[in-house]
């Protein structure tokens, strides 16, 4: 399906609003959009949402023989696909220009800038190494999928385990996820694309545009820089002429950028690390925000009140007398009693009747609620008087 | 056909456009009855394949009074029934008129109504006009205020019109016209040097296009702006200054899912700031 074209009037206002600094949502010319990062219940599974751009990571390895030319090291494979939910603009199974340099942009951020010690990944040098697999899928496109692609790359690779491997001369076992704990992966540094939009130019600048910016824009500068500074690499596409000092004062601003994100992707991991050691509730569903019912509208039925007294007597009077028989529980071991499911149900069907029996039975349970009300007197029952138990006191 | 002008007063200035029910049918079965049905239903929350039956009652006299009702979007005929096709809230208005009100964003190209299109193609006798559905719509350059095949209008690719559906079902790409019956534009044509288009839902386009309508009403107080909406969602705005346009973009995509209170909160407090 094709997608909307740009109208002349917006394309006319959107540069008339850059060249006034002001931006459709609000923000400041360095502000990047709310970035919300969420794992999932399997390791290496990562949501990254940038506004309303969502990307989705996953991690997978698989024990393969290695490349000739490098038989110690592991290998690391990436992919990024554009799918048909991500905007009307994208059709399955077509090679698009925009995919092909995401999928390039990713590659030299993560692969040359060696952020993942591969040698560790060798498991028999020359026979076995891990291939790590990092497919990147986008979910909603608005704008700016340089860095949520590599933010969810990154989160993903950090957040993942691999299963632990033992090796006996030739033999080689892995060990599921049960019988040992999965290793995490050895990152060195956690490089991460700050995008640049530049308009009328090369004159305005913009970080993080969202997808009505890129339409208009003239060129975009990608610098993919970790919190140490140190930049793994840099991209400039548009074919506008850039000043020395603009990139210089564009890598600044990635700095301060970068040390933000690598932040906040520490944060969501603790967090995420803090949660599964407490074994509390983890996985996408719980990072997603409930809806709360706050009013709860029933219509009243209403109910016919007339002669009810006579027709409850009326009932009441024509119902059969209880059996005699009360149920007893049965005795299975001393200290035990078997009430319900499993023996002849000795009781009337009518409620009357099971509310006296009842009583009686509940008594001889061995676990007890113990209110918190002071009112109450709660006597603990003792195991040998199982008959001959004091009741409950409640005022 | 239903006419709903509205000008804004005072310092706002609007263009009229037509509203119409679309995928309407006339039901004519016995008058009691049917109100009866619908009407404990309505402000409810219907689902697609509830069905509303009607069982004629037996008059004492023979003859049964029958009555047209008008069903909207969302309730469609079949045969004695009336099944409901779409989800949301069934709406009624006097006499004889309901529909379910349910919010889309999909627009689906119906005759006479008022749309806003960009133009992306200029192909002989034609202009490509994209519409917002799922094809392209066809608008002959004719179809302007005083063009003749020698004096053509002036229309470029990427333009904004305003324009009305002659032709719109679903075997047939749909087709514009920039004039009324009578040959004069009525506020239709090109339109939007400046100014910012943006999309909301189908939902809050009628309620903009409501007569009386409270957002407008709400929205005058603050500044003067003038204001476009097309029945498939897309709004066009311009106010004096960029700032300003800006806002009441943002006001107008985020009053969608407010009731009526936190919108004329949001409004006051966006009004004295401003001022």
């Amino acid at each position: 399906m094709r997608d909307t074209p740009l109208s002349n009037c917006e394309r006319r206002f959107l540069l008339k609003a850059i060249e006034e600094k002001k931006r459709l949502d609000g923000r400041q010319t360095y502000d990047y959009r709310n970035i919300k990062i969420s794992f999932g219940t399997d390791y290496g599974c990562c949501i990254v949402e940038l506004g309303r751009t969502r990307v989705l990571g996953q991690v997978s390895c698989e024990l393969v023989p290695p490349k000739d030319s490098r038989p110690t090291e592991g290998i690391m494979f990436f992919n990024l696909e554009l799918s048909p939910m991500a905007s009307p603009a994208f059709e399955p199974n077509r090679q698009s220009e925009l995919l092909v340099m995401l999928n390039r942009q990713l590659e030299r951020c993560l692969r040359n800038s060696k952020c993942i010690d591969t040698e560790s990944l060798c498991v028999v040098s020359g026979e076995k190494v891990w291939q790590i697999r990092v497919d990147v899928h986008v979910l909603n496109h608005d704008g700016n999928l340089m860095d949520a692609a590599s933010i969810a790359a990154i989160s993903a690779l950090s957040h993942f385990r691999r299963p632990d491997v033992a090796i006996q001369g030739r033999d080689i076992t892995v060990f599921s996820p049960e019988e040992r704990d999965p290793i995490p992966l050895s990152i060195y540094h956690m490089p991460i694309c700050v995008s640049f939009a530049f308009f009328l130019q090369g004159s305005y600048l913009l970080v993080d545009p969202c997808e009505r910016e890129e339409r208009v824009k003239d060129g975009l500068l990608v610098i993919a820089m970790n919190k140490h500074r140190e930049i793994c690499s840099i991209q400039s596409s548009g074919g506008i002429m850039l000043l020395k000092d603009q990139v210089l004062r564009c890598s600044k601003i990635a700095s301060v950028k970068v040390s933000e994100i690598t932040e906040l992707i520490n944060k969501a991991l603790e967090n995420d690390r803090k949660i599964r050691k407490e074994g509390g509730k983890f996985g996408f569903a719980e990072s997603m925000p409930k809806e709360r019912i706050t009013t709860l509208k029933r219509d009243e039925a209403p109910v016919e009140m007339t002669d009810v007294k006579e027709t409850a007597n009326e009932i009441v009077n024509r119902t059969e007398t209880p059996t005699e028989a009360v149920s007893s529980p049965v005795l299975v071991a001393m200290g035990t009693a078997q009430v319900g499911e499993g023996i002849v149900n000795s009781w009337g069907l009518d409620e009357d009747e099971e509310d006296e029996p009842q009583t009686e039975d509940t008594k001889t349970d061995e676990v007890l609620v113990i209110s918190d009300s002071e009112e109450e007197e709660v006597v603990i029952l003792n195991e040998e008087a199982q008959k001959s138990t004091k009741p409950c006191k409640q005022k | 056909m239903l006419f709903l002008h509205f000008y804004c007063e005072n310092k706002s200035f609007s263009r009229s456009r037509k509203y119409t029910n679309t995928g309407r049918s006339r039901c004519f079965l016995a008058m009691d009855t049917i109100h009866a049905c619908f009407k404990e239903k309505i402000g409810e929350v219907l689902l697609p394949g509830d069905v509303f039956s009607f069982r004629l009652s037996e008059s004492g006299d023979g003859s049964i009074k029958t009555e047209k009702i008008i069903c909207g979007p969302g309730l469609r005929r079949n045969g004695e029934e009336v099944q409901v096709c779409k989800s949301g809230i069934l709406r009624h208005k006097q006499p004889n008129m309901y529909w379910i009100d349910s919010q889309q964003r999909r627009y689906v190209p119906a005759k006479g109504e008022s749309v806003i299109g960009i133009v992306t193609a200029k192909s002989g006798d034609i202009f490509k006009v994209d519409v917002g559905g799922s094809e392209q719509a066809s608008l002959s350059y004719l179809a302007f205020e005083g063009a003749t095949k020698r004096n053509r209008p002036n229309v470029q690719v990427g333009d904004l019109v305003y324009g009305q559906f002659t032709i719109a079902n679903k075997d047939m790409e749909p087709e514009l016209v920039c004039i009324d019956s009578c040959g004069r534009a009525n506020g239709m044509g090109v339109f939007g040097a400046d100014g910012l288009l943006f999309k909301v839902s189908l939902g809050l386009v009628r309620r903009l296009l409501a007569p009386q309508s409270e957002i407008i009403k709400d929205l005058e107080k603050i500044f003067p702006f003038e204001l476009v909406v097309g029945m498939n969602g897309r709004v066009w705005v311009k106010a004096k200054t960029v700032q300003q346009t800006l806002i009441v973009t943002n006001l107008l995509e985020t009053c969608e899912n407010m009731t009526s209170q936190q919108r004329q909160t949001l409004f006051k407090r966006v009004a004295e700031g401003f001022l």
